[in-house]
């Protein structure tokens, strides 16, 4: 393989044989997906009876229109819609309370901060999985079942902003805050019109992670919309199954299934530099 | 580290963190607390009283078989998961590392399935499975080999293995690919003049210095195996068959929520939030190793 031109082995029958590897694995990891969008364009009967075509067919109109518009349980537009409304509520608002924390934490000395400082650490281990229970009651005891302050509240509750905000303000140059004191600007003053401006690639990458991990819960949604009409997208497709022995509508839900990738995916497609810095920075 | 100009006063700055320390005090620590209180009594059939128990809740837990196999399970569980999800993943970044042109391309296209929720996965994957109309176990009738996850455990747990695998290997190729990235080239192009080839520079060379990237997606890959995988188990098998495929945060749920028994319930969250806690100590380790290269 290795030719007299390249110690390194980039050329020839090599090379070429590491673009059909290449390809081979992008195919075989798109074929879920695709196979998903080929059944929401083609008849229920078509699935029934297998195998199914592997190509599109020509339903695809009226498969997602009746997704859309008639759902199962319920229209999915009105699932996309619970779904955007969660994930922009707890991406932003995430991303507010981290701001605001963590400028407090690094910019000030007041009493108890070290103790906040902690108390802020500790929610940084105990995902929402560990925790169902207890914080289904307190949702309950709110009145908040069923509600958007309810899907959103308690997945807000994490360190990971908080942390990464911090981090970044860490190496905002001293000078800045002391030309700012010296000029007499008020502490928001100099939060508003220098840190947030500086923070901005920092917002929007963080906002790529958090719109996704929101639009993908799963099981805090089924928890707590027992109405069908505050279904998520992504906790929704599971309720359309019948249960027993019907058959399931699959074009519609395959349709359903496509829609609710579309938006995450166009974020990670469109955002992909911001995107990977995101995800490096708040593992990190 | 700390910042050595300041401001001054402190009513600003805890009505600055008052929102997040609210939101963590009611979602968070009191339901955490609660977990921990629960777990140590027994409420009777018709929720009136509790009786306290003290251990006897984890007594009983760890002496239940059923407990006991749901371990097991997550343990052999997240083992395959985590495999399946870092090799085929660190094979891809290889290969795009040696396309250097066209890598971006096939970044792009890699980096979908990370974008899919789990849920949705097990969506997709148990579509193709199905024993009714799925693709490819009508391709695997064909070929005389009768699929079916609903009644075969093992199958089942193959199913939710690949189906919670499939979008992380996105996530672990980018990565891989970028810790590749960093491996200097003149280190390579040395071997090379050496003699060594490819796969010999590869294992002598790259993976060593890949370490850190593998630990750090070692640890992260278990702790998504161990939490976030709920919903492809829920949409896939419900656990089943016969609790083939119930890890313990499936358990929790079932036994919380369907089963209705509080204690236990609390007590296995107790459990969960140790494993977190080891976890976490994990990934710090290893941040602060960074630290020190």
């Amino acid at each position: 393989m290795s030719t007299s031109s390249g110690m390194v082995e980039r050329h020839g029958a090599g090379l070429w044989l590491t673009h059909v590897g290449m390809i081979a694995g992008v195919l075989v990891i798109f074929f879920p997906i695709w196979l998903a969008f080929v059944a929401s364009t083609v008849t229920q009967p078509e699935i029934v009876r297998p195998p199914m075509p592997l190509w599109p067919g020509d339903r695809l109109v009226e498969n997602y229109t009746a997704a859309l518009f008639s759902g199962v349980n319920v229209p999915v537009a009105v699932m996309l819609m619970n779904s955007l409304v969660m994930a922009m509520g707890i991406a932003v608002g995430k991303i507010i309370i981290s701001l605001l924390s963590a400028f407090a934490i690094v910019y000030f000395r007041f009493p108890g901060r070290n103790l906040f400082f902690w108390l802020i650490f500790l929610t940084l281990m105990l995902p929402v999985e560990v925790r169902i229970l207890p914080t289904y009651e307190v949702i309950a005891g709110f009145g908040m079942l069923n509600s958007y302050s309810g899907l959103i509240f308690p997945l807000i509750a994490s360190a990971t902003a908080t942390f990464l905000f911090r981090q970044f303000y860490m190496t905002v140059p001293d000078e800045l805050a002391e030309a700012a004191r010296v000029d007499g600007a008020r502490p928001m003053r100099f939060f508003r019109d220098i840190l947030l401006p500086m923070s901005r690639t920092n917002i929007a990458a963080l906002f790529v992670i958090l719109f996704i991990y929101g639009w993908n819960q799963y099981l805090w949604p089924l928890l707590i919309t027992t109405d069908p009409s505050m279904n998520t997208i992504v906790m929704g497709i599971k309720q359309m199954f019948p249960s027993g022995d019907d058959v399931a509508d699959w074009p519609v839900i395959m349709a359903t299934s496509i829609l609710a990738m579309i938006p995450p995916v166009l974020v990670v497609i469109s955002m992909q530099k911001l995107f990977i810095r995101g995800l490096v920075d708040s593992e990190k | 580290m700390e910042k050595r100009v300041t401001f001054k006063g402190w009513l600003l700055p805890l009505c600055l963190i008052a929102p997040q320390v609210a939101i963590s005090a009611v979602f968070f620590f009191y339901p955490a607390g609660q977990a921990i209180w629960q777990s140590l009594f027994i409420p009777d059939p018709f929720g009136l009283s509790s009786q306290f128990v003290g251990m006897g809740n984890f007594d009983f837990l760890l002496s239940d078989p059923y407990y006991r196999a749901a371990f097991r399970t997550t343990a052999i569980f997240s083992a395959l998961v985590t495999l399946a999800a870092m090799v085929p993943a660190l094979f891809l970044a290889v290969m795009a590392d040696r396309l250097v042109k066209s890598a971006g391309a096939y970044r792009t296209l890699l980096i979908w399935p990370y974008a899919v929720a789990p849920a949705v996965a097990g969506v997709l994957w148990m579509f193709m499975f199905n024993t009714r109309v799925g693709v490819v176990a009508w391709y695997l009738g064909q070929l005389g080999y009768d699929w079916n996850h609903v009644l075969n455990g093992q199958e089942a747990m193959g199913l939710v293995v690949v189906a919670s695998a499939w979008g992380r290997i996105s996530y672990n190729f980018l990565f891989f690919f970028a810790a590749l990235q960093a491996v200097p080239r003149s280190v390579i192009e040395a071997a090379a003049i050496d003699g060594a080839r490819f796969w010999r520079r590869f294992f002598t060379i790259v993976l060593p210095l890949l370490s850190p990237t593998t630990f750090f997606l070692l640890v992260v890959n278990i702790v998504y195996a161990f939490f976030e995988t709920f919903g492809v188990i829920h949409t896939i098998t419900a656990g089943g068959p016969q609790q083939a495929t119930t890890i313990l945060v499936y358990k929790v749920y079932a036994d919380g929520f369907v089963g209705q028994d509080l204690g236990s319930s609390a007590a296995q969250s107790v459990i969960l939030l140790l494993v977190v806690g080891v976890l976490t100590v994990l990934q710090f380790k290893y941040i602060e190793k960074r630290v020190h290269y």
